[in-house]
């Protein structure tokens, strides 16, 4: 089962430790252990959700706010630019989800 | 730690005192038309070093980081190679190093005679000098209250906060606990923390340093729309600056802040610093702050840090001058891929291999064996990546109106 990591208590997402796919039973461990299904594919480095995070709720990951959600997300979900932005970088909502390139400079 | 367990080693003494882990002759060009000779004579010998500025219109930052860069404890002799033409100057560079006690020569390439012959006469130079400090430098034990330890990350992503950067953290605290000295830099990926970063002051000087430099590194980031997070980093699993900037701070450590250094300046006391490279404030806005991985190095390298640690999750090739880097990462996927490159898998804490404080032990060990002369990685592999830029940082106002 692939393993993700609660860093702190408060924390609502979970950092995965290896590249888990969509349907797949994932194993939290850290500051608390439970099992839960990720809802999408989702890479080593990425977060998924503990608890459902409700649109313009704070995401919070190292017991500190890292964003805000753009959407509802459910449990499971993967967490990212899609749904979360910053609260001080406007920038980066414009950046492509999967690789993170930038779209607004123009080759041309 | 006991006693018999402190690491100690064999280094280098300079004539202000400082110890050097490298006894290394460097190479200064002053213009962008001089780098190819610089490089040239430097070439084939690897304690030659070169570092310069492309600019023809000097800049005091950039003066001034030419001038610590050459007077750092791991170098014991330069050379200051002009063209003629350009602001910065040579002979100024090279008597400023002088004073330093540690030789220092220049010359210009216009008065040398071209290419061939500017070659020829910087490798005489440069042959010597280093005859001369291998030969006349004396040896002297060094511990690890004699090291300034620099961390930088670069090409981050989720593993870095996870692991790389908090082992990286656990050597800060031994570094600092055993009377050493530790900077890390970066205020512009603080963005997000600032009751966290305030609550690790020292003292209400180093809080309101610390206070003021997060708040520049905000307005900066604001006024030029870019906050310090690259398509690497997301595509690596981090969402947003918040988020990266709690993975940076981890490198930290947990010991107390004792204030804000600016670039070039050196830590007036041992104990773990910050280093703030954002620009001034100016008309030209001159500068982009942490605009690549290697500026970053180069100023701590600049503030004397004698071996610095570079925590990367997606993997780096890059090394550095004067001091070595030892690269770190969280990510034993990037250890195994870039495998030649990078010195320490952090990775292992994840796999639940090793504890953190195991881990760091392991990392401050090697540390000391680089120190002791073992090549890092990059270093045996020949990287020399250095950057300096224009930037505005900490000068006076400038004379407006007519000169009398």
């Amino acid at each position: 089962m692939s393993r993700a990591f609660k860093i702190h208590a408060a924390d609502n997402v979970a950092t995965l430790l290896a590249d888990v796919s969509a349907g797949a039973a994932v194993h939290v461990l850290g500051e608390s252990t439970r099992n839960l299904v990720a809802r999408d594919q989702i890479m080593l480095g990425h977060k998924l959700a503990l608890t459902p995070i409700g649109a313009g709720e704070t995401v919070i990951k190292f017991g500190v706010a890292i964003g805000c959600a753009t959407r509802d997300i459910a449990e499971g979900e993967w967490v990212h630019l899609h749904n979360l932005a910053s609260a001080f970088d406007h920038r980066s909502k414009t950046l492509d989800v999967e690789t993170g390139a930038a779209t607004d400079t123009k080759y041309e | 730690m006991s006693n018999a367990l402190i690491p100690s080693w064999t280094g280098f003494l300079r004539g202000d005192g400082r110890k050097g882990v490298r006894n290394l002759v460097l190479i200064i060009y002053t213009v962008e038309c001089a780098k190819f000779v610089a490089h040239s004579i430097a070439a084939g010998e690897d304690d030659v070093h070169v570092i310069g500025f492309p600019g023809c219109y000097d800049n005091q930052y950039a003066v001034r980081m030419m001038l610590s860069l050459g007077r750092h404890p791991n170098v014991g002799a330069v050379l200051a190679v002009g063209l003629g033409c350009e602001y910065t100057r040579p002979d100024r560079i090279a008597e400023t190093i002088a004073s330093s006690d540690r030789p220092a020569e220049w010359f210009r390439i216009q008065d040398a005679g071209g290419t061939r012959s500017s070659i020829e006469q910087g490798k005489r130079i440069v042959l010597r000098m280093r005859d001369h400090i291998r030969e006349a430098t004396p040896r002297v034990p060094m511990r690890l209250a004699d090291l300034t330890i620099g961390a930088e990350c670069g090409g981050s992503d989720g593993t870095s906060g996870l692991a790389g950067n908090p082992v990286v953290g656990r050597v800060f605290d031994r570094v600092v606990d055993a009377g050493g000295t530790a900077i890390f830099e970066e205020t512009v990926e603080m963005i997000g923390l600032k009751s966290i970063i305030l609550a690790r002051a020292a003292h209400d000087t180093a809080r309101s340093q610390l206070e003021a430099a997060y708040e520049k590194a905000v307005r900066y980031c604001e006024d030029v729309r870019q906050f310090s997070v690259a398509p690497g980093n997301f595509a690596g699993g981090l969402s947003t600056i918040e988020e990266k900037s709690m993975g940076a701070f981890a490198k930290g450590g947990s010991q107390p802040l004792q204030g804000v250094i600016r670039v070039s300046q050196r830590p007036p006391s041992p104990g773990l610093w910050i280093l703030d490279s954002v620009p001034d404030s100016h008309f030209m806005q001159f500068g982009y702050t942490n605009p690549n991985d290697t500026e970053g190095i180069m100023d701590l390298i600049a503030a004397g840090a004698q071996v610095v640690l570079f925590v990367t999750g997606r993997g780096s090739v890059i090394g550095s001058p004067i001091a070595p880097l030892v690269k770190v990462t969280g990510n034993s996927r990037t250890f195994e891929r870039m495998s030649d490159d990078m010195d320490y898998d952090a990775g292992k804490v994840l796999s639940g291999d090793q504890t953190l404080d195991e881990a760091g032990d392991a990392l401050l060990a090697l540390i000391t064996r680089v120190a002791a002369g073992q090549m890092s990685k990059p270093e045996a592999l020949g990287h020399r990546e250095y950057f300096v830029m224009y930037k505005h940082q900490d000068t006076p106002p400038l004379e407006v109106g007519c000169r009398a």
